[in-house]
C-alpha cells in the first residue's frame, strides 16, 4: 500500500499503486479489480483526492506505452494518455506548434487534461481542452477499448468525468501552429478591482491569452487591485534581433526546488503581503509588447520544483470557483470577505471563461472564476468556504473538481445540473462500479 | 471520505442513547457529516435535532451482549450510509460495586457489555475500516481503567481491558489507513453518574466531545478529557500500593 496524497497534500489514503507499461497491463488490471476498485493516475497535479482510491488500486498511468504523433498537414497531434505536456511540448514546439490549452503547469498528462477537461488562459476564445479532442480512446470496465468521438454520449461523459469512466489511453487533439516559442505580453497594473473586471471585459478578447493576478491583501479603496497579463504568440517579426536566428527554442527546466520540508506557517500574512506588495509594485502601470517565453507566461510555478511544499506539511487547499456574467456581485463579495479576513493566498488569479464543452461534469462555463490557494489551519477556513459555497452556488456558479478537496456532495448534485444524465452513461459503461476514487466517494458521484 | 479541512461523511454510533455519543455525533454534523446511524437496543435517543441539522438518519437494532450480531450489524451500516468515517461504540454500563459483590453474575454480564462488547464491534469495525484503507474507531476508554481502583474495581477492569485492546488494535491497525482514537475522560457528569457526587476534575458531556472533536482532527491518538489527567496520571500510576489502597474512591 502507498499513501497517496493530492497537490494540495491534504488527506492521505493508501492504495495499492501499479505501474502498467502497456494497455494489455492496464486491461488486466482492471478486470481484476475488487470491491475498492481501480482509477487511473497521471502527475498528480488534482489538488484534491481526484486520483486517489482508499483501499484500492491506483494506476500510475505515466509509464504507459508513450508515443506521439503529429500530421503537420492537419495540425492533429495523436498522444499516449501518459505524456505530459511537457514531453509535448518539447516535440512540438520546436517544430512550430503548440498545445490547444495549457493549464497553469506542464506536467500534467494527457489522460488528466481530458478527464479533468482542463482549462487555461485562452478560455475565453478556445474554451477548454475537450473541445480540441478529435477522438479519444477509453478502456473501460469490461476491460475493452472504446474509441470515441464528440458524437459519443461517453465522450461527453469522459471529457471532464475525472477518469470514473474508464482509462483514458490515447488521445488525438488539434494543435495550434505558432512562429515562434516567444509570447508578445501587455502587463497593466489595475487599482481595484471594479477596475479590474471592467478592463478584462473590455479589452479581453483582442488577446489570445489574459490572466488577472489579484492582490488578496490589499484592503479598502485598493481591494481587488490586479495585475493583468495579456498576449499572444509572438511572430517572428516581432522578436528582438537575437533571438530569431531560433524563434522555436524551448528547453525549460526548473530553476529552483522547495526543499523536501518546510515549517508550517511560512506563507503567513507577512510573507505573502510583503510577496504581493513587492509583485504589484515592480509591475509596470501599463508595458506594451513585452517578449516572454512560453514557460514564464504560462507556467511560472513550474520554475519551482514541488512549490506546493511552501505550504507545509498540512497542505493547502485550493478554492476555484465560476460564476456566471451578471454575478459580479458574488464575486465582489467573495474578494471583499477574503481581503477582510486577511486570508493568505499566495496566487489568487481571475480570469473571463468563454463558452464551455458539453462535458458533462466539465467546469467552464461562461463567466468569471476565481482560483486561490489556502494553507490548511487558518482559522474558520472551513466555515468561510461553506458560506462561499452558498454564495457561489445562489449565483448558478459551480466549483472545479480538479481542485476541489473539501465540497460536499449536496453542493455536487445543486451545481453540476447534468450530473444525474453524466451518471445514467457512467452507469451503462461501468455497471459494477470498477471505477471509484476518494473523490467519487466524497461527493458520491 | 474525510475532507482536505478534517469534515467526515458518515458518522456510526452504537449505543444510540448514549449522552457522549450523541454529544460527539451532533459536532459532526454540525461540521458537514450527513449520513448517521445510531443503532441501540429498544430504540435510540430521539433523532430530530439531527435530522433538522441536515442529516440522514438510520436506524438499527444492536444488543453489545450479542456479539453474534456484530459483524453483521457493521456490513449493514456500510450498505446504508457508504464508507464509515468514524465508529463510535459508545454503550456500557456504570454499576455500583457494592451491588456486584452482592450479585457475581451481574457483574459478569456488564463486563462482556463493556468489555466483550467492544471488542467484537471493535475487531469487526476494524476490518471494515482496514478494508476502506481510512476511518476512525473512537474507544471510550476511562481513567478508571488506567489503574484500577477499590471502589470500582469490576468497571475499572472492564474499562483496563478495554483501554489494553484499543492499543493493540491501534498498533494492528497502523499503516493501514484506518485508526483509533482512545479516549480516557476522567468523571463524567452526566445521566450515567447521576446521584453520584463528581470527582475532582470532573468534565461536562460537551467537555468530552469537544475533546473527541479536537482529537479526530489532529490525529492524535489517546485523548485525555480534561488534558491535565494526563500527567495526574503519571504519577498516579506509580503510586506505592498502601496508598492507592487508601484512596477513598
Amino acid at each position: 500500500m502507498t499513501l497517496l496524497t493530492g497537490w494540495g497534500r491534504t488527506a492521505p489514503t493508501p492504495a495499492r499503486l501499479s505501474r502498467p507499461q502497456s494497455v494489455e497491463e492496464v486491461a488486466a488490471l482492471v478486470r481484476a479489480a475488487t470491491g475498492r476498485g481501480v482509477v487511473a493516475r497521471g502527475l498528480g497535479r488534482s489538488y484534491g483526492d481526484a486520483a486517489q482510491n482508499s483501499g484500492g488500486v491506483v494506476l500510475d498511468c505515466t509509464a504507459l506505452a508513450p508515443s506521439w504523433d503529429h500530421d503537420p498537414a492537419t495540425g492533429l497531434v495523436t498522444a499516449s494518455a501518459g505524456m505530459s505536456l511537457h514531453d509535448l511540448m518539447t516535440e512540438l514546439v520546436p517544430r512550430g506548434w503548440f498545445v490547444p490549452v495549457t493549464p497553469g503547469t506542464r506536467h500534467v498528462t494527457v489522460g488528466g487534461a481530458v478527464a479533468a477537461d482542463v482549462h487555461g488562459k485562452n478560455h475565453h476564445v478556445d474554451s477548454s481542452f475537450g473541445a480540441h479532442v478529435r477522438s479519444l480512446t477509453l478502456l473501460t470496465a469490461d476491460g475493452t477499448l472504446r474509441v470515441l468521438t464528440p458524437d459519443d454520449e461517453l465522450f461527453w461523459a469522459t471529457v471532464g468525468g475525472m477518469g470514473l469512466t474508464g482509462v483514458v489511453v490515447e488521445a488525438t487533439f488539434a494543435c495550434v501552429p505558432v512562429e515562434t516559442s516567444r509570447m508578445r505580453v501587455d502587463v497593466e497594473r489595475t487599482r481595484d478591482l471594479d477596475e479590474t473586471l471592467e478592463v478584462m471585459a473590455a479589452t479581453d478578447d483582442r488577446y489570445r491569452y489574459t490572466v488577472a493576478w489579484i492582490d488578496l491583501l490589499a484592503r479598502g479603496g485598493r481591494m481587488g487591485r490586479s495585475v493583468l497579463t495579456r498576449g499572444d504568440h509572438a511572430r517572428r517579426d516581432e522578436l528582438p534581433v537575437r533571438m530569431r536566428r531560433d524563434p522555436l527554442a524551448f528547453a525549460p527546466r526548473p530553476r529552483l526546488a522547495a526543499p523536501p520540508w518546510v515549517p508550517g506557517g511560512l506563507l503567513n500574512r507577512a510573507t505573502v503581503g510583503a510577496f504581493n506588495a513587492t509583485w504589484y509594485g515592480k509591475a509596470p502601470a501599463a508595458r506594451r509588447g513585452l517578449v516572454q517565453g512560453i514557460a514564464p507566461f504560462f507556467h511560472p510555478l513550474d520554475g519551482v520544483a514541488h512549490w506546493n511544499r511552501m505550504y507545509g506539511s498540512r497542505g493547502f487547499v485550493q478554492y476555484q470557483f465560476v460564476v456566471p456574467f451578471g454575478a459580479e456581485e458574488t464575486l465582489r463579495r467573495v474578494v471583499e470577505r477574503l481581503s477582510n479576513a486577511g486570508v493568505v493566498s499566495f496566487l489568487t488569479v481571475l480570469k473571463r471563461f468563454g463558452p464551455g464543452t458539453p462535458g458533462m461534469l466539465s467546469f467552464p462555463m461562461p463567466g468569471w472564476t476565481l482560483a486561490l490557494d489556502i494553507p490548511v489551519g487558518q482559522r474558520g477556513l472551513a466555515g468561510m468556504l461553506t458560506v462561499f459555497d452558498e454564495w457561489v452556488a445562489a449565483a448558478g456558479g459551480r466549483l472545479y473538481l480538479a481542485k476541489d478537496s473539501r465540497m460536499p456532495a449536496s453542493m455536487m448534485a445543486g451545481t453540476y445540473p447534468r450530473l444525474e444524465e453524466w451518471r445514467a452513461i457512467r452507469d451503462r459503461a461501468d455497471p459494477e462500479g470498477v471505477f471509484r476514487s476518494d473523490l467519487a466517494r466524497r461527493l458520491c458521484l | 471520505m474525510k475532507n482536505a479541512l478534517g469534515s467526515v461523511d458518515t458518522v456510526l454510533l452504537l449505543g444510540g442513547r448514549s449522552e457522549i455519543g450523541l454529544a460527539i455525533v451532533e459536532r459532526l454534523v454540525r461540521d458537514g457529516a450527513r449520513r448517521v446511524m445510531l443503532a441501540a437496543r429498544g430504540g435510540t435517543a430521539p433523532v430530530d435535532r439531527l435530522r433538522k441539522m441536515g442529516a440522514e438518519v438510520h436506524l438499527a437494532d444492536f444488543d453489545a451482549a450479542r456479539p453474534e450480531t456484530h459483524a453483521a450489524l457493521i456490513e449493514d451500516a456500510a450498505a446504508r450510509l457508504g464508507d464509515l468515517d468514524v465508529v463510535i461504540p459508545a454503550f456500557g454500563v456504570l454499576g455500583r460495586q457494592a451491588v456486584y459483590d452482592a450479585d457475581p453474575v451481574a457483574a459478569a454480564r456488564d463486563v462482556a457489555v463493556n468489555f466483550g462488547g467492544h471488542v467484537s464491534i471493535g475487531l469487526a469495525a476494524a476490518r471494515r475500516l482496514r478494508e476502506q484503507g481510512h476511518g476512525t474507531l473512537v474507544v471510550l476508554s476511562s481513567v478508571a481503567g488506567v489503574r484500577v481502583r477499590k471502589a470500582n474495581f469490576v468497571y475499572g477492569s472492564a474499562k483496563a481491558g478495554l483501554d489494553g485492546f484499543a492499543q493493540g488494535l491501534a498498533d494492528s491497525l497502523h499503516g493501514s489507513g484506518a485508526r483509533v482514537v482512545v479516549v480516557r475522560p476522567g468523571f463524567v457528569i452526566g445521566r450515567m453518574t447521576e446521584g453520584m457526587s463528581p470527582a475532582p476534575m470532573s468534565v461536562t458531556v460537551d467537555t468530552v466531545a469537544d475533546a473527541v472533536i479536537e482529537g479526530l482532527r489532529s490525529g492524535r491518538r489517546t485523548v485525555w478529557v480534561p488534558g491535565r489527567l494526563r500527567p495526574v496520571f503519571a504519577v498516579m500510576r506509580v503510586l506505592p500500593q498502601a496508598v492507592w489502597r487508601r484512596l477513598p474512591r
